[in-house]
């Protein structure tokens, strides 16, 4: 068996998770990338997707829509802008953040404009991977 | 000499008071208890946040190209207040306090002769700057509708703050706001939030950063901003109600002395009158 590293998953208002886990995939800014223990120190943004752990309490999947992800060699901290269990993200509520980042994209001034449809086309995605799965 | 109707009246008024303020206390009790729990829930956010940001900052802030919310505009020229106060009043001096020390600081800046543009937060402290200093409002959020600080509410007023900062409205940002210490003590505290200070900013070289450095602060940063306002919205909502806490209790125990000391004057007033009677009795009987 692999050794765990703490993984812990924060968002402004609460601490959603902290739990021992052998691995964390966490959808960064610049591809998807997985924590194990000893990986190198990093910190990374996160783009709208799918987080998930494997902890010794079973897998665990979160829809994020950003923030950032601090991995050192024993531990992963992630500080999501807004995550939610995979079982609650409904459609409806998925619905709610595309509308949220289409209306961002529709203000966003020219030198934002692709990284909001970027975060656009990233929510979208991850809408048809949660309702598919 | 008010009369024994009087002076009944007046202590049945001052207990239904008491009643009243023993109540709001309560219900302060049991909201400072929910209120403290959301911001004990939120501290490690803000506290990785900040220890990231912090770090990031010591490495990337020097350079020329830093992001102008870490480096500021450049000049020193226009002041926005951000004044959290309370939407309900009944709360001790939890709203003047902020307010006296959100005049001190505007007042200050325009002896220096810098422009002071002010955005509230809650209507209580709109009402007491309103008549200084009216005419430097530039907004207004009104948090009435709001039952429970969320982290959305934050994101609201960051957004609004920044767009007004990109679009060049101002230079320097300060946050006002009470920061609870205890049901007693509540520190009024002025914050600055743009361009952001970090104290002890040690450099964290041994991190990988993915994008760059620079790409990751210039995201954080706005982010920074929501999250300081959010953990001043959540210190504020824990402080009003810990001031509204120990202003009703002293409402209480006065309540409480005022119908002793009614009480002694009524019963004082009360056996005047038997002996005044007892007197007229008497007399009218030796007069026979």
């Amino acid at each position: 068996m692999a050794g765990t590293l703490q993984f812990d998953l924060v968002n402004p208002e609460r601490r959603l998770a902290s739990v021992a886990a052998t691995e964390v995939q966490i959808p960064g800014a610049d591809g998807d990338l997985t924590a194990m223990e000893g990986h190198a120190p990093t910190i990374t943004t996160l783009r709208p997707g799918i987080l998930r752990a494997l902890t010794v309490e079973g897998v665990k999947s979160y829809v994020v829509t950003g923030g950032f992800a601090e991995i050192s060699a024993s531990g992963v901290s992630v500080l999501a802008e807004g995550a939610i269990p995979v079982e609650e993200a409904t459609g409806t509520v998925l619905d709610a953040i595309l509308a949220e980042a289409r209306s961002l994209a529709a203000i966003a001034l020219p030198q934002d404009k692709d990284a909001a449809d970027k975060a656009v086309a990233d929510v979208v995605a991850l809408r048809d991977a949660v309702l598919a799965h | 000499m008010p009369s024994l109707k009087d002076l009944k009246n007046r202590i049945q008024s001052v207990k239904n008071t008491r009643k009243i303020t023993k109540a709001m206390q309560m219900v302060a009790a049991a909201k400072l208890r929910r209120a403290q729990e959301a911001a004990e829930a939120a501290r490690p956010y803000a506290e990785r946040m900040t220890s990231v940001m912090a770090g990031l900052a010591g490495s990337v802030g020097q350079s020329a190209g830093a992001p102008k919310l870490l480096a500021g505009t450049g000049a020193d020229k226009v002041h926005l207040l951000v004044v959290m106060t309370s939407e309900r009043g009944l709360c001790g001096g939890f709203n003047s306090t902020i307010v006296r020390l959100a005049r001190a600081k505007a007042n200050e800046l325009l002896a220096q002769g810098k422009t002071v543009k002010i955005l509230t937060v809650g209507k209580k402290g709109r009402e007491q700057l309103r008549r200084d200093f009216g005419a430097y409002f530039i907004g207004h959020v009104d948090m009435g509708e709001v039952k429970r600080v969320g982290y959305s509410n934050a994101q609201a007023i960051a957004r609004d703050v920044l767009a007004r900062f990109d679009a060049g409205e101002f230079d320097v940002a300060t946050l006002f706001y009470n920061r609870f210490q205890s049901v007693i003590s509540q520190i009024p505290t002025a914050q600055q939030i743009i361009p952001a200070v970090f104290e002890g900013g040690a450099a964290s070289s041994l991190y990988d950063y993915e994008p760059s450095e620079e790409a990751i602060l210039a995201d954080l940063l706005p982010r920074g901003v929501a999250t300081q306002i959010f953990t001043a919205l959540l210190e504020n909502g824990a402080s009003e109600q810990g001031a509204r806490m120990s202003a009703m209790d002293n409402a209480t125990r006065n309540a409480g002395e005022m119908i002793t000391k009614y009480t002694t004057i009524y019963n004082r007033s009360r056996q005047a009158a038997i002996t005044k009677e007892l007197i007229e009795i008497i007399s009218g009987a030796e007069a026979l």
